[in-house]
C-alpha cells in the first residue's frame, strides 16, 4: 500500500536471462516512469563457465580451442591475439604469409560479424527484411570461410607459430567473387539506413553519446568510433599483418544509433578493401614456424581488434607446458557502460535497440572480476572458485 | 467414460497431426559460445528457411512445443533452464544443439560447469557438431517430428541424429 503513497509511480520491468529480443541470456531491469527509462541495470554472469581457469588445465595448444570458444562470432581474433601472444613469450614470429592470411580471416570474419550484427539490429528496430536480406549475404561469406577452413564458425585457422591452412587460388577467386558480389549490397544497406524513414525514425538522435562520454565510459571499437573516438588497435598499434595493410580508421560524429549503423557499413568497405589487397599482394613462404611445447616464463599483452573492439589478453608463463595465467578483457564488456548511461531518458521500446546498438556479445563479457587491492591480492584455486561460484549463484 | 476414449481416439491423431505440421520453437542458450546460437538463427533466413516445414521460431515458453537448446549449462542457467523448461505445455520436446549441449564439449570440466543438457532436463534429439550447420540442426529437428508421427513411447532415452 506504501507504494500508492508515492508521488510518482516507477515500476522496474525485467528483461531477461531468456527473452525474445536475445539470442543470448542476460538480465536487465528497466526502471520506468510511464513509458521512459529512468535508469538501467544489468546483471551478467549466466555464460559464465570459468575458460579463463579453465586454459590453465591445458597445454599451451590446447588452451587455444577453448579460448576460440569464448564467442562464435568472432572466434577468429580470440586465436589470434592469443596465438600472438604465446609467440611473443616463444620468441618466434609467424611467417610472413601466415599473418596475411590471419589478417585475410579476420576481416573475413569481421564481415560476418557486421553483417550479422546489421541483421539484427534491423530485426531488433522491427525491420525485418533488412534481417533477411543482410543474413542472406552474409551466406556468401559464410561459404568462403567454409571452404578456406572446412567450418562455418569457429574455424581455428590459427597454430601457435601460424596458420593451418594456405589460400590456393581457386579459393581466392571464390573470396573474390564474393566480395564482388557484396559490395553493391553494402552500398545498398548504407543507402538503406540513411533514407529509410521508419529505421531512421528508430536510429537518429537515439541514444547519442558524445565524444565526451564516449571517452569517460570506456567504449572501443565501433561504438566510440561512432561517437568520433578514433579507436582501432589496427591503425593504434598493427599487429600480424597490418602494418603491410594498413587500414583507414571509421569515425563518425553523431554519436546515434545512426552513426553506429553507417560507422560498421562503412568499415565493411575498409574490409572489402584489405581483403582484395591481401589476396593480390600475398607474401610467400611457409605456414608456421615450430613453437616448442614448453613456452619460457615470461609475461606479455597481446591485443587485436575484433569487429566489436579492442580485445586484450595478458598471458603468464611460468616456463611449464600449461598457460600460468590468461587473462580476457572483451569489447563487450567495456561498452556496457554507454548502454546503461544513455538508455535513461529514452522510451522502453527503445532500449532493445540501444542493446543491440553495441553489439553486444554475452559469452564474451561473462567474466569474474574482482576487485582488490595489490596487499590482498591472491590467487584463487580451483576448488576456491567452484566453491565460490556454487555460493554465488546459489 | 466411453465417450471419452471415442473423443480421444479421435483428437490423438489429429493432435499429433497439428503438432508435426507447426511446431513452435524456442531457444535458449544455457551457456554456449553462442557460435551454436547464430547457426540456430541461420536456419531461419533465406538459404535454409526453418519456416518451410512449418517450424517456428517464438518468445515464449508458455507457447513452445520444442526447446532448441545449445550449450552446457552453467551453474546460474541451470534454474533459468529448469523454469523455462517447466514453463512450457505438454507434451514437450527438447533438441540439444551442439558438442556442448551433448558432452559438455571443451568446457567439460570448467567449474562454473554443471554439466551437458541431459544431466538437467530430458533431451529427445542430439545435434553434434561444433557448431552443427544449419542443415543439422533441421535435420534434427524434423527427425524428432518424424518420430512423433509414429505412435512410438514419447522416448524418454534420447535418440541421436545426423
Ligand atoms: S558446440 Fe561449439 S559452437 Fe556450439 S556452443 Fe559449444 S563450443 Fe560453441
Amino acid at each position: 500500500m506504501d507504494t500508492q503513497q508515492e508521488p510518482r509511480k516507477t515500476f522496474v520491468v525485467p528483461i531477461g536471462p531468456q527473452h525474445p529480443a536475445l539470442k543470448e541470456p542476460g538480465h536487465f531491469e528497466i526502471t520506468v516512469d510511464g513509458e521512459i527509462v529512468t535508469a538501467a541495470t544489468v546483471r551478467l554472469g549466466y555464460v559464465h563457465r570459468g575458460i579463463e581457469k579453465g586454459v590453465e588445465q591445458r597445454n599451451w595448444a590446447q588452451a587455444m580451442y577453448m579460448l576460440e570458444r569464448i564467442c562464435g562470432i568472432c572466434s577468429h581474433v580470440h586465436a589470434t591475439a592469443y596465438a600472438l601472444g604465446v609467440e611473443a613469450l616463444a620468441g618466434v614470429q609467424a611467417p610472413p604469409r601466415a599473418q596475411a592470411i590471419r589478417v585475410l580471416v579476420a576481416e573475413l570474419e569481421r564481415v560476418h560479424s557486421h553483417l550479422l550484427w546489421l541483421g539484427v539490429a534491423a530485426h531488433e528496430g522491427g525491420f525485418d527484411t533488412l534481417f533477411m536480406y543482410s543474413w542472406r549475404d552474409r551466406e556468401m561469406i559464410m561459404d568462403v570461410l567454409e571452404g578456406l577452413t572446412g567450418n562455418r564458425v569457429n574455424y581455428s585457422c590459427n597454430v601457435l607459430g601460424g596458420v593451418k591452412f594456405d589460400v590456393d587460388d581457386t579459393q581466392a577467386d571464390a573470396i573474390r567473387r564474393a566480395v564482388d558480389f557484396l559490395e553493391p549490397r553494402t552500398h545498398h544497406y548504407l543507402k538503406v539506413v540513411t533514407t529509410d524513414e521508419t529505421l531512421i525514425g528508430r536510429t537518429r538522435n537515439v541514444g547519442k553519446m558524445t565524444f565526451l562520454e564516449a571517452e569517460t565510459l570506456g567504449t572501443v571499437g565501433p561504438t566510440a568510433r561512432a561517437s568520433g573516438v578514433p579507436r582501432d588497435i589496427r591503425v593504434d598499434s598493427p599487429y600480424a599483418a597490418y602494418p603491410d595493410f594498413p587500414v583507414k580508421t571509421i569515425t563518425a560524429t553523431a554519436g546515434d544509433l545512426e552513426a553506429k549503423f553507417v560507422v560498421r557499413i562503412q568499415e565493411l568497405f575498409e574490409s572489402y578493401r584489405v581483403i582484395r589487397e591481401i589476396l593480390d599482394k600475398l607474401p610467400a613462404g611457409d605456414l608456421a614456424v615450430r613453437v616448442k611445447p614448453r613456452v619460457p616464463p615470461g609475461e606479455t599483452v597481446s591485443r587485436v581488434e575484433a569487429p566489436r573492439g579492442e580485445l586484450f589478453y595478458f598471458l603468464k608463463s611460468a616456463g611449464g607446458p600449461n598457460p600460468d595465467r590468461v587473462k580476457v578483457r572483451t569489447p563487450s564488456l567495456c561498452n556496457w557502460g554507454s548502454v546503461l548511461a544513455t538508455a535513461p531518458g529514452h522510451k522502453l521500446a527503445d532500449v532493445p535497440m540501444l542493446i543491440a546498438g553495441i553489439d553486444p556479445c554475452f559469452s564474451c563479457n561473462d567474466r569474474l572480476v574482482t576487485v582488490r587491492r595489490r596487499s590482498t591480492a591472491e590467487t584463487w584455486t580451483w576448488a576456491k572458485l567452484r566453491q565460490y561460484g556454487i555460493e554465488y549463484y546459489r | 467414460m466411453g465417450n471419452q476414449s471415442l473423443l480421444q481416439a479421435i483428437m490423438n491423431p489429429l493432435r499429433t497431426w497439428a503438432r508435426v505440421n507447426s511446431p513452435f520453437a524456442i531457444h535458449f542458450n544455457s551457456g554456449s559460445c553462442n557460435g551454436c546460437d547464430i547457426e540456430i538463427l541461420a536456419t531461419l533466413t533465406p538459404r535454409y528457411d526453418i519456416e518451410r516445414f512449418g517450424i517456428k521460431l517464438q518468445g515464449s515458453p508458455r507457447h513452445a512445443d520444442v526447446l532448441i537448446c545449445t550449450g552446457p549449462v552453467t551453474r546460474q542457467a541451470r534454474d533459468r533452464l529448469v523454469r523455462i523448461y517447466e514453463q512450457m505445455p505438454d507434451p514437450k520436446f527438447v533438441v540439444a544443439v551442439g558438442s556442448c549441449g551433448i558432452s559438455g564439449g571443451v568446457f567439460q570440466g570448467c567449474y562454473n560447469i554443471v554439466g551437458n543438457l541431459a544431466d538437467v532436463i530430458p533431451v529427445h534429439a542430439f545435434v553434434p557438431g561444433c557448431p552443427p550447420r544449419p542443415e543439422a540442426i533441421i535435420y534434427g529437428v524434423v527427425a524428432l517430428l518424424n518420430s512423433l508421427k509414429q505412435p512410438a513411447p514419447k522416448a524418454p532415452d534420447a535418440e541421436a541424429v545426423a
